[in-house]
C-alpha cells in the first residue's frame, strides 16, 4: 500500500528547495503542483483513517523507542486537510499578489514550503521532542515570512514575533526536558500510560510550562500582543497563512497535550482559567478590532478574538459528562476549521481591496461595493462565519459549544459567546458599511486580476458549506 | 429523492437561483435580468399552486438534511407554512413587477434584485421551516439579505437606518439563538408539531420554559416590531418603496409574527402555553403595541412614516389573535397575516407612486392628489378603509373574528382595544383621504417626475400592482366564505390546532 504520510512532509520540502534553486520566475508552478498533490495525499490519508483507524508510520523502518514514529488519527487528518485546503487557493492568490515583486517571491516560495512542511510534520509527530523540532521550524519560517515585506514596521513586528516564538518554544522545551527526566521517554504513546493522577509535582510543572509556551505561540490573551503587528503588517498571503493556520498548529498541540497526555492531571479550575482567558480574548479582541482604523489590523484583532472561542472548549469539555465533552470537543475543532477557512479568505479579500484602492485605512474603501462586488461579497461571506451566523461553519461550531454550555449549566460562557458574536458583527459591518458608501466617479480603482478574487471566494464558500456539511468533518474527527 | 421531498427545495431554488444569476449580470442587461426575475416568480407561484392542491388532498411535503448529529435542516410545507408561502410568493411577484418599474434608471440594479431574490428565499425558508433550528437559520439569513436593501441608496440617512436595523435584528437574533439552544438542550430536536411538543416535559421545567418563551418572543418581537422593540421600523422607511413593501408586507415583520404563531401553536402548543400563563403577557404586550403604534401614527407628517407606525400597530393583531385562547381569535389573528399583508402593500405601493410620480413624501403635500392620480388614490382609499376595518373589506373580517374570539375567551377589554384601535386608524387615515379627494390643489407638485400621458397617471408597472392588491383587499373580504379564501384556509388550520386538544 502506498503511504501518504512521509510524502506529506517531503513534498513541500522538495518544492521549497526547488523553488529556491529555480528562483522567482519558475518557482510559482511547483508549489501549485505540489499542493495539489498534498491535498490529494491528505484526502487519501483521511480515507484510510476513516476506513482503518489510527495510522502509524515508522520512519526508515525503525520504530519507537529507537526510531521516529509518525502518527495520524482523525484530528491530524482534519488539520492536514485544512492546511492543504487553505494553502492551495492562497498559492494562486500569492502568484497574482506578488506579480512584479521578484524579490519578495524569491523568498516567499521557499519559506512557505518550509512552513507547510513543518506544519504537516507537526500534525504527524508522535513524540514531544519531534514536536519541539517542528514547532521551532514553523516559527522560524513564519518569522521569515513576516519580515518579507521589509521596512521598519514589518521588521520590528518580525523581531517581536521571533522573541515570542523563541520564548514559547523555549518554555515548551523545558517542559519536555522535565518530562524526560521523570519518565525517560519522549514518545506520546509511551508517556500516556505513565502519567497518572498522582504524578509528581514536577510533571505538573512540565505541563504548565509546555502549555504556557504554546499559549504564547497561539497568542491567547494576554499573550496576544505580538500578533496584530505581525499578522497585520505582513503581506496579505502571509497574513492569511499565519492567521488561518500557524496559530492553529500550536492550538492543536494544546489539544493533544490537554486531552491525551495530561488528561489525568487536568483540573476543572485550570480549565476554567483557560476559558476565562478565552473569554477575555473574545471581549477584548473584539473591542480592539472595533476600534481599529486600518483594515488589516481590524482583521488581525478579529483573530485575537476568535482564538478565544477555541479556548472555551476546555471548561466545556473538562469535568463534564462524556456526551457534553464530545459536543464541546467537536465544536472546538469545527471552529478551528471554520475560522481557518474564513480568516484566510478575509485577509486575502482585504489584501485585494488594499491593492485596488491603494489605501489601507477602513475609510479608504468607500465605493468597494460598486467597484469590487465579488471581493466584498467574499469578505461578507467570510464575515458570516466570523460572526457565527447561520448557515456557516462558524455557526455550527458555535451551536455545538452553546449546546455544551447549556447542557453543563455553564451559562456564563453562553453570555460570552453571544456578546462576542454581536461585537464581531459590529466590526464586520463597520467595514461593510464603509464599502457601501458612494464614491466619486473619478475615484481610481486598480483593476484586479481574477486570481486575486476567485480563489478567495472559494475559501469563503468553503467556510459556508462547512455549516451544511460539518457532519463529514465530525465523522472524520471521530474515526479511531 | 422523491418528488414530495424535492418540491419544498424547488420553492427555495426558484428564487435563489435567479438571485445568484442576477448578481453576475452586468448592469445594462436589463431584459435578461427582468426575464430571470419574472420567470423565477412565476415558477414559484406554479409550484405553490401544485403544493397547495396536494396539501388539501392530505399529501405531505417534507425535506430533511442532517447537518450535525441530532441537528436537522427540515422543510415542511404544511397548511400554516403554505399560508405564509402563498402570501409571500404572490406579493413578491407583484413587488418585483413594481420594483422593475420603480428602479428604472437607478444604479446598482443587479445588486438590488439579487438581494431581493435572496430575501424572498429566506422568507420561504422561514415559512417552510419544519423545526426551530431551521427557522432560526432562515430568520438570520433574512436579516443579512435585507440589510443591503435597506442601505441600498447609500445616503447617510440610509446607512443610519441600516445600522439601527442591524442592531435590533442581530440583538433579537441572539436572544432567539439562546432560547433555541436552550430548548434543544431540554427537549432534543424541537420539531414544529400541531399542538406543540413541550407538554411532555415535567412540571420541574416550568420556570425554564417560561424564561425560554420570553427569550423566543423577544427575539421574534424585534422583527414583528412589538413595542418596545419597534424602533428600527419607522427609520427603515428611508429604503426604496419596494423594499418597504418587502419589510412591511412580504417578509420581515411577517417573519416575526409568523414565528410567534409557530412558537405558540407548534412548539409550546396553545393549551400548554395557556397553562404556563404565557398567553396573557403576550396579549397585553400586543395590545400596548396596537394602541401605541396607532397613537404615534397620528403625529407623523411623512406618509411612509405614518404607514410604518400603522404597521407596528396592525401586525400586533396577529400576536393578539395568537395570545387569546380559543379558535375564533386564532382565525382572526392568522387571517390577518394575509389581510394585513395585502392591505399594507397596497398602501406602500401607493406611497411609492406619489413619491415617484409627483415627488410627494409628506401628507401636507397631498392636497388634491386624487384628481391628478385617481387610480392610485382609489387603491390607497381601499387600503385605508380596509385598515380601519370597514365591512366588507379584508380588515373587517380579521377584526370581527378577533372580537368574537375575545368574547369567547371572556376578555372584554380586548374589544375595547380593538375599538380604540379602529377609531385611531380612522383618525390617522381619514384626514389623509379628505385631503386627497376634497382639498383643492393650490400649488405645483413638489417634483413631477412622470408627466401625465394619454390620461395615464403614472407608469404601467407602478400602477398595476396596487390596483391588483386593492381588488384583492375587496375580494378576500367579499368572498371570505368561499372555499378558496384565506379565511377558509385558516379555519382549516385552527380546526386542526384545537381539535387536537379539545375533546
Amino acid at each position: 500500500m502506498f503511504d501518504p504520510i512521509p510524502w506529506l512532509i517531503l513534498s513541500p520540502l522538495i518544492w521549497a528547495t526547488l523553488a529556491f534553486v529555480h528562483g522567482p520566475g519558475q518557482g510559482g508552478r511547483l508549489p501549485v503542483a505540489g499542493l495539489i498533490l498534498q491535498l490529494a495525499l491528505a484526502a487519501m490519508l483521511a480515507q484510510q483513517i476513516v476506513a482503518g483507524g489510527v495510522r502509524v508510520y515508522a520512519v526508515g523502518g525503525w520504530g519507537a523507542p529507537l526510531g521516529i514514529d509518525l502518527m495520524a488519527d482523525g484530528l491530524s487528518a482534519v488539520m492536514l486537510l485544512l492546511t492543504q485546503t487553505v494553502a492551495l487557493p492562497l498559492v494562486f492568490y500569492a502568484r497574482a499578489y506578488f506579480a512584479g515583486h521578484a524579490n519578495s517571491l524569491r523568498y516567499f516560495w521557499p519559506l512557505t514550503g518550509y512552513l507547510l512542511a513543518a506544519m504537516n510534520a507537526l500534525f504527524l509527530s508522535a513524540d514531544v521532542f519531534n514536536i519541539y523540532v517542528t514547532l521551532e521550524l514553523l516559527g522560524l519560517a513564519a518569522v521569515g515570512l513576516v519580515a518579507l515585506a521589509g521596512g521598519a514596521g514589518p521588521i520590528t513586528a518580525a523581531m517581536r514575533y521571533l522573541l515570542a516564538a523563541l520564548l514559547g518554544s523555549g518554555a515548551y522545551l523545558l517542559g519536555v526536558a522535565l518530562l524526560y527526566g521523570v519518565y525517560g521517554s519522549v514518545s506520546l504513546a509511551a508517556l500516556i500510560p505513565l502519567i497518572a493522577a498522582d504524578a509528581p509535582a514536577v510533571v505538573s510543572l512540565a505541563a504548565a510550562l509546555m502549555l504556557l509556551g504554546l499559549m504564547l505561540k497561539t497568542a491567547l490573551f494576554p499573550f496576544h500582543i505580538w500578533l496584530p503587528p505581525a499578522h497585520g503588517g505582513a503581506p496579505a498571503p502571509v497574513s492569511a497563512l499565519l492567521s488561518a493556520l500557524v496559530i492553529k498548529a500550536s492550538f492543536y498541540l494544546i489539544l493533544r497535550l490537554w486531552f491525551d497526555l495530561f488528561e489525568p492531571i487536568t483540573s476543572v479550575a485550570a480549565a476554567q482559567l483557560l476559558g476565562a482567558l478565552g473569554a477575555a480574548a473574545i471581549l477584548w479582541g473584539s473591542f480592539l478590532a472595533l476600534r481599529q482604523t486600518h483594515l488589516k489590523m481590524l482583521v488581525a484583532y478579529s483573530t485575537v478574538a476568535q482564538i478565544g472561542y477555541l479556548f472555551l472548549l476546555f471548561p466545556l469539555a473538562t469535568g463534564v459528562s462524556a456526551e457534553v465533552a464530545a459536543s464541546a470537543w467537536q465544536g472546538g475543532v469545527l471552529q478551528v476549521v471554520a475560522h481557518g477557512l474564513a480568516k484566510a479568505a478575509m485577509f486575502a479579500a482585504v489584501g485585494a481591496m488594499i491593492i485596488a484602492t491603494g489605501r489601507d485605512e477602513i475609510s479608504g474603501i468607500a465605493g468597494v461595493a460598486a467597484r469590487l462586488p465579488l471581493t466584498l461579497f467574499t469578505f461578507a461571506l467570510a464575515g458570516v462565519t466570523i460572526m457565527g451566523l447561520p448557515p456557516s461553519g462558524g455557526f455550527a461550531a458555535k451551536w455545538l459549544l452553546l449546546g455544551a454550555a447549556q447542557a453543563s449549566g455553564q451559562w456564563w460562557w453562553i453570555v460570552v459567546m453571544v456578546v462576542g458574536g454581536l461585537l464581531s458583527a459590529a466590526y464586520i459591518f463597520k467595514v461593510l458599511r464603509q464599502a457601501f458608501l458612494p464614491v466619486e466617479e473619478t475615484a481610481n480603482f486598480k483593476l484586479l486580476p481574477r486570481m486575486l478574487e476567485w480563489p478567495v471566494l472559494l475559501l469563503a464558500l468553503a467556510s459556508l458549506v462547512l455549516g451544511l456539511g460539518g457532519g463529514e468533518v465530525l465523522s472524520l474527527l471521530g474515526a479511531t | 429523492m422523491s418528488l414530495n421531498e424535492t418540491l419544498p427545495l424547488l420553492v427555495l431554488v426558484s428564487s435563489l437561483l435567479p438571485g445568484l444569476i442576477i448578481f453576475t449580470l452586468p448592469e445594462e442587461r436589463r431584459g435578461l435580468r427582468n426575464l430571470f426575475n419574472m420567470v423565477g416568480a412565476t415558477l414559484k407561484l406554479l409550484l405553490i399552486f401544485y403544493i397547495l392542491r396536494g396539501v388539501m388532498l392530505g399529501e405531505e411535503y417534507i425535506f430533511r438534511h442532517t447537518i450535525l448529529p441530532g441537528l436537522d435542516l427540515v422543510f415542511k410545507a404544511d397548511a400554516l407554512a403554505m399560508l405564509f408561502v402563498t402570501l409571500s410568493a404572490a406579493l413578491w411577484f407583484l413587488t418585483t413587477l413594481y420594483a422593475i418599474g420603480y428602479m428604472e434608471g437607478s444604479p446598482h440594479r443587479s445588486r438590488f434584485f439579487g438581494f431581493f431574490s435572496l430575501c424572498v428565499t429566506a422568507t420561504m425558508g422561514v415559512a417552510m421551516a419544519g423545526n426551530l433550528f431551521t427557522f432560526f437559520v432562515f430568520y438570520e439569513l433574512l436579516t443579512l439579505s435585507t440589510y443591503p436593501l435597506v442601505v441600498h441608496r447609500g445616503t447617510e440617512q440610509a446607512m443610519r437606518a441600516g445600522q439601527v436595523y442591524l442592531s435590533y435584528t442581530l440583538g433579537g437574533g441572539a436572544l432567539l439563538l439562546i432560547g433555541t439552544v436552550w430548548l434543544y438542550g431540554l427537549a432534543g430536536q424541537v420539531e414544529f408539531t400541531q399542538g406543540g411538543m413541550l407538554a411532555a416535559l415535567g412540571p420541574e421545567y416550568t420556570g425554564q420554559l417560561q424564561v425560554i418563551f420570553f427569550l423566543l418572543i423577544a427575539g421574534l418581537g424585534v422583527k414583528a416590531a412589538l413595542v418596545p422593540l419597534h424602533g428600527w421600523l419607522p427609520l427603515a422607511m428611508v429604503a426604496p418603496a419596494p423594499v418597504s413593501a418587502l419589510l412591511h408586507a412580504v417578509a420581515v415583520v411577517k417573519a416575526g409574527a409568523f414565528g410567534i404563531v409557530r412558537v405558540v401553536y407548534d412548539v409550546y402548543g396553545v393549551e400548554f402555553a395557556q397553562s404556563l400563563h404565557l398567553l396573557m403577557p403576550l396579549a397585553v404586550m400586543a395590545s400596548v403595541t396596537i394602541i401605541w403604534g396607532s397613537l404615534c401614527a397620528l403625529f407623523q407628517d411623512d406618509l411612509k412614516r405614518r404607514l410604518a407606525y400603522s404597521t407596528i400597530s396592525q401586525v400586533s393583531y396577529i400576536a393578539l389573535g395568537v395570545a387569546i385562547f380559543g379558535p375564533m381569535a386564532t382565525i382572526g389573528g392568522m387571517v390577518h397575516l394575509v389581510h394585513q399583508g395585502i392591505m399594507k402593500i397596497t398602501l406602500f405601493f401607493c406611497a411609492g407612486n406619489y413619491a415617484e410620480t409627483l415627488g410627494i413624501h409628506k401628507i401636507s403635500e397631498m392636497d388634491g392628489v386624487g384628481r391628478r392620480m385617481p387610480w392610485t388614490t382609489a387603491a390607497f382609499t381601499i387600503g385605508a378603509f380596509g385598515m380601519i376595518g370597514l365591512p366588507p373589506l379584508a380588515g373587517f373580517i380579521s377584526k370581527w373574528y378577533l372580537g368574537l374570539g375575545a368574547l369567547e375567551a371572556q376578555m372584554p377589554w380586548v374589544i375595547a382595544v380593538l375599538l380604540a384601535s379602529s377609531l385611531l386608524n380612522a383618525a390617522y387615515f381619514l384626514p389623509v383621504l379628505y385631503r386627497v379627494w376634497f382639498q383643492p390643489r393650490t400649488e405645483a407638485w413638489p417634483g413631477e417626475h412622470i408627466p401625465m400621458q394619454n390620461g395615464r397617471e403614472t407608469a404601467w408597472l407602478l400602477l398595476v400592482p396596487p390596483l391588483v392588491t386593492a381588488v384583492a383587499t375587496v375580494l378576500v373580504g367579499l368572498f371570505a366564505a368561499s372555499a378558496m379564501s384565506p379565511l377558509n384556509w385558516v379555519k382549516l388550520i385552527a380546526d386542526r390546532e384545537y381539535l387536537y386538544w379539545l375533546p
